[in-house]
């Protein structure tokens, strides 16, 4: 994979937040197994079956986009990613201009000169989709087929495989309920869609080209990271600030409560869009008068994703932080809440043992509801002009290029399309899995 | 009721200040004027004489918040901070950078903008509380299932593809409507139909699942046995009982959003080209005009103080446990 050239790693800001995250998500993963109570309602999530296909799904999107956040550096200096490498036939596969999904011919015509010397308008042939043909027109579906028996054969090997390994693991551990046979299904399906796509993908562009003869496909498995960096990164910064000023103002009441109270009237009587189109607005007056802080192109797009994550963190802290105060007002009366106070226990201890972990079920559900909707939150915020930056891979960025060429004849609907299917499909599964967290944890349901 | 009110209007008094403050800060503390000025005319080769033109165009060549150059009252009203910031509590919102005066663009804007979304929002009402109801007519059968695993779908489409899609079937292949433009006067509703109808459609969703949980939360309470308990079919305890009683939370959720239906929506003015305040609010974010910004950021968050001014005279008005 490395050729001549020596790899060296060189992380992006974006990149160190999300492993970041990852060990926060491990570390509270291991404190959760020792954790009885806690260990409950996650099996309870374990044993439904659209929680574990939705988690699959969540788990292949992860898997992208964590390829796409271990960024490398050549002698030659280009930044890439490991997902980079492993597409880089995708990626270095550029056509000319757009092509419709496994085509052999450019989708625009061009004047050419023909075996007589006359010249006519036609459509010229791909540099490199489906350039192995001779004669396109007669091979194409045979040689489609044919690619398509063998990933779908590949895909089978690979997914009986994964299922021997699987099903001996359950008889040794024992299933408790675990849908073993969805999930195996699930899989089934990804391993053939992956296998098909990858053997289609090796010589043609499965879902087409853009306008400027990038592979689709690429471009939308690229976008995967941009997505959850604007999922997860905001719910990082919006934490901290929810947690403890919401339980700091449920607890010490007073002057405390009525100062966060104000503060977040404030911020969240500012219809959302507003403050964040304002906010990014003098981000990038900033940015656009500071050159120095960025050595590369790819380090400013960085920073602009991050900085729009931060903006939307502290724009939307204020649900999470009004739920929270609420339900420590309530527990702050708990007797157990008395009987530490009662025994001499400081009140950080208080709120860090007793307050802290019985309102993490409220987080738990705001943050899988706040993740679908800051994704598709993302799309809308480029449209408008607000989003991550032009140069940055993104659904938001794919639809906004594409949708004016609808216009077209014959229409382009292919970037589109794939832009809007990969949002879909990540949208819809943390949906369920938002309600199967919910479903386990709230205490309201567990009639 | 008369002092709880006077009370409640008294405490947006300080949420208005905040807010101002806020925006005075994200304006003005944030990038100086001469920042703004060499980002908006680009950054190479601009000349100290353009950033004062530019700022003195716009009003900005200034001190911040206290102008030692003036005598008297002037050296605290000839500044930046009183010209830009208290002005916009008598909704002087100043010029935009195009020369026209602000306030005017707004009157003339919001009247298109309500001609969507207030269809758009009562027709999106009544539709997402009947289906919900009739879910729940059907709770814990096939139907239901179905009806839920439509409304996650429903719920994770993104809203541009709601309006791309329906531009694209409605207006480009079937031509059953205009895909954008506007007219003014009644001639109108040949324009409106089809972004009412996306709006409609894209709010069914996540709308529909708020209702049915409301619904639901309602149905476990005793005074529903109470109805069954009397012999009523289901369908008049549902209609009788438990849709008057969760009206209370659904008029009182509505009313708070009243108010905000002047701004217009973002995109869905922007794609269907009607001249409202959203597409007024996007020119501006995509002109960089942070005037125009300012203005419908404050406006945005006066509207919202409304609102929630409105819901608390409905809570009062409806629930007669509510007299305070």
């Amino acid at each position: 994979m490395s050729g001549a050239s020596a790899w060296q790693l060189a992380p992006l800001w974006t990149d160190y937040l999300l492993w970041l995250l990852v060990l926060a998500v491990a570390l509270t993963i291991a404190y959760v197994r020792r954790q009885p109570h806690l260990r409950a309602p996650w099996r309870q999530v374990g044993r439904s079956g659209t929680g574990m296909v939705a988690a699959l799904v969540l788990m292949a999107y992860v898997g992208i986009g964590l390829l796409d956040s271990v960024h490398l550096t050549s002698d030659r200096g280009a930044v890439v990613s490991v997902l980079d490498l492993c597409l880089s036939d995708l990626r270095d596969r550029t056509e000319t201009t757009y092509s419709a999904p496994l085509a052999t011919h450019s989708a625009s015509l061009e004047s050419m000169t023909d075996k007589d010397g006359n010249t006519v308008r036609a459509a010229p042939r791909l540099r490199y989709g489906g350039a192995h043909l001779g004669a396109p027109a007669q091979q194409r579906n045979a040689d489609l087929r044919d690619r398509a028996l063998l990933g779908i054969a590949k895909a089978v090997a690979l997914w009986l495989a994964i299922a021997v390994v699987m099903l001996i693991w359950r008889r040794r551990l024992g299933s408790d309920g675990f849908p073993m046979r969805r999930v195996l299904g699930t899989l089934l399906v990804m391993a053939l869609m992956i296998g098909v796509l990858r053997e289609w993908a090796d010589g043609y562009h499965v879902f087409g080209t853009d306008k400027v003869g990038q592979d689709v496909l690429y471009l939308s498995l690229k976008s995967v990271r941009t997505g959850l960096m604007i999922g997860l990164l905001t719910t990082l910064v919006m934490l901290p600030l929810a947690m403890v000023l919401g339980i700091a103002a449920g607890y010490f009441r007073g002057w405390v409560d009525d100062l966060i109270q104000y503060l977040y009237t404030t911020l969240s009587s500012i219809p959302s869009v507003l403050l964040i189109a304002a906010a990014v607005l003098m981000m990038q007056v900033t940015m656009s008068n500071h050159p120095e802080w960025f050595d590369s192109l790819e380090s400013r797009a960085d920073l602009r994703l991050l900085f729009l994550c931060v903006i939307l963190g502290v724009t939307s802290w204020t649900g999470l932080c009004r739920l929270l105060r609420a339900e420590t007002l309530k527990l702050r009366e708990a007797d157990y809440v008395e009987a530490a106070r009662a025994a001499g226990v400081g009140p950080l201890r208080i709120l860090s043992r007793h307050i802290a972990p019985n309102v993490m079920h409220i987080v738990l559900i705001q943050v899988t509801l706040d993740f679908s909707a800051l994704v598709l939150a993302e799309a809308v915020l480029s449209y408008v002009g607000v989003g991550v930056d032009p140069s940055t891979p993104s659904w938001g960025n794919m639809i906004n290029a594409a949708r004016l060429e609808l216009a077209r004849e014959p229409v382009v609907w292919w970037s589109l399309s794939a832009a809007f299917a990969f949002m879909f499909t990540l949208v819809l599964a943390a949906n369920l899995f938002a309600d199967q967290v919910r479903e386990a944890f709230d205490p309201r349901r567990r009639a | 009721m008369g002092a709880y009110l006077i009370r409640r209007l008294l405490y947006a008094i300080p949420i208005l200040i905040g807010v101002n403050l806020l925006t005075f800060a994200l304006f003005f503390l944030v990038n100086s004027p001469d920042d703004m000025a060499r980002a908006h005319l680009g950054n190479k080769r601009v000349t100290a004489e353009a950033v004062e033109a530019w700022k003195r165009e716009r009003g900005y060549n200034r001190p911040l918040l206290y102008n030692a150059g003036r005598d008297g009252i002037e050296r605290v009203t000839d500044t930046l901070f009183f010209t830009k910031s208290i002005r916009l509590f008598v909704f002087d919102f100043g010029q935009a950078d195009s020369g026209r005066a602000i306030a005017d663009d707004i009157r003339q804007r919001a009247p298109p903008s309500l001609a969507l979304a207030v269809p758009t929002f009562v027709i999106g009402l009544l539709l997402n509380v009947t289906l919900a109801l009739g879910i729940v007519l059907f709770r814990a059968s096939v139907l239901d299932w179905l009806g839920q695993i439509g409304l996650v779908a429903l719920m994770s489409v993104s809203s541009l593809f709601y309006i791309i899609a329906g531009q694209y079937l409605f207006g480009k292949l079937m031509r059953l409507a205009p895909i954008s433009g506007y007219v003014d006067g009644w001639e109108a509703w040949r324009f409106l139909v089809l972004p009412i109808a996306v709006g409609v459609i894209a709010g069914i969703g996540a709308g529909v699942r708020w209702y049915r949980s409301l619904f639901l939360e309602e149905i476990g309470k005793d005074y529903v046995r109470t109805a069954r308990a009397k012999g009523l079919g289901e369908a008049q305890v549902l209609v009788g009982h438990v849709l008057r009683n969760a009206l209370i939370p659904i008029l009182t959720g509505a009313v708070v959003l009243l108010p905000l239906l002047f701004l217009g929506s973002l995109i869905m003015e922007s794609f269907f080209g009607i001249p409202g305040l959203g597409s007024y609010t996007i020119e501006g974010i995509q002109a960089q005009d942070f005037a125009i910004v300012r203005a419908m950021v404050f406006l945005g968050a006066v509207l919202y103080i409304l609102g929630l001014l409105l819901t608390d005279i409905a809570y009062t008005l409806v629930d007669p446990r509510v007299r305070l």
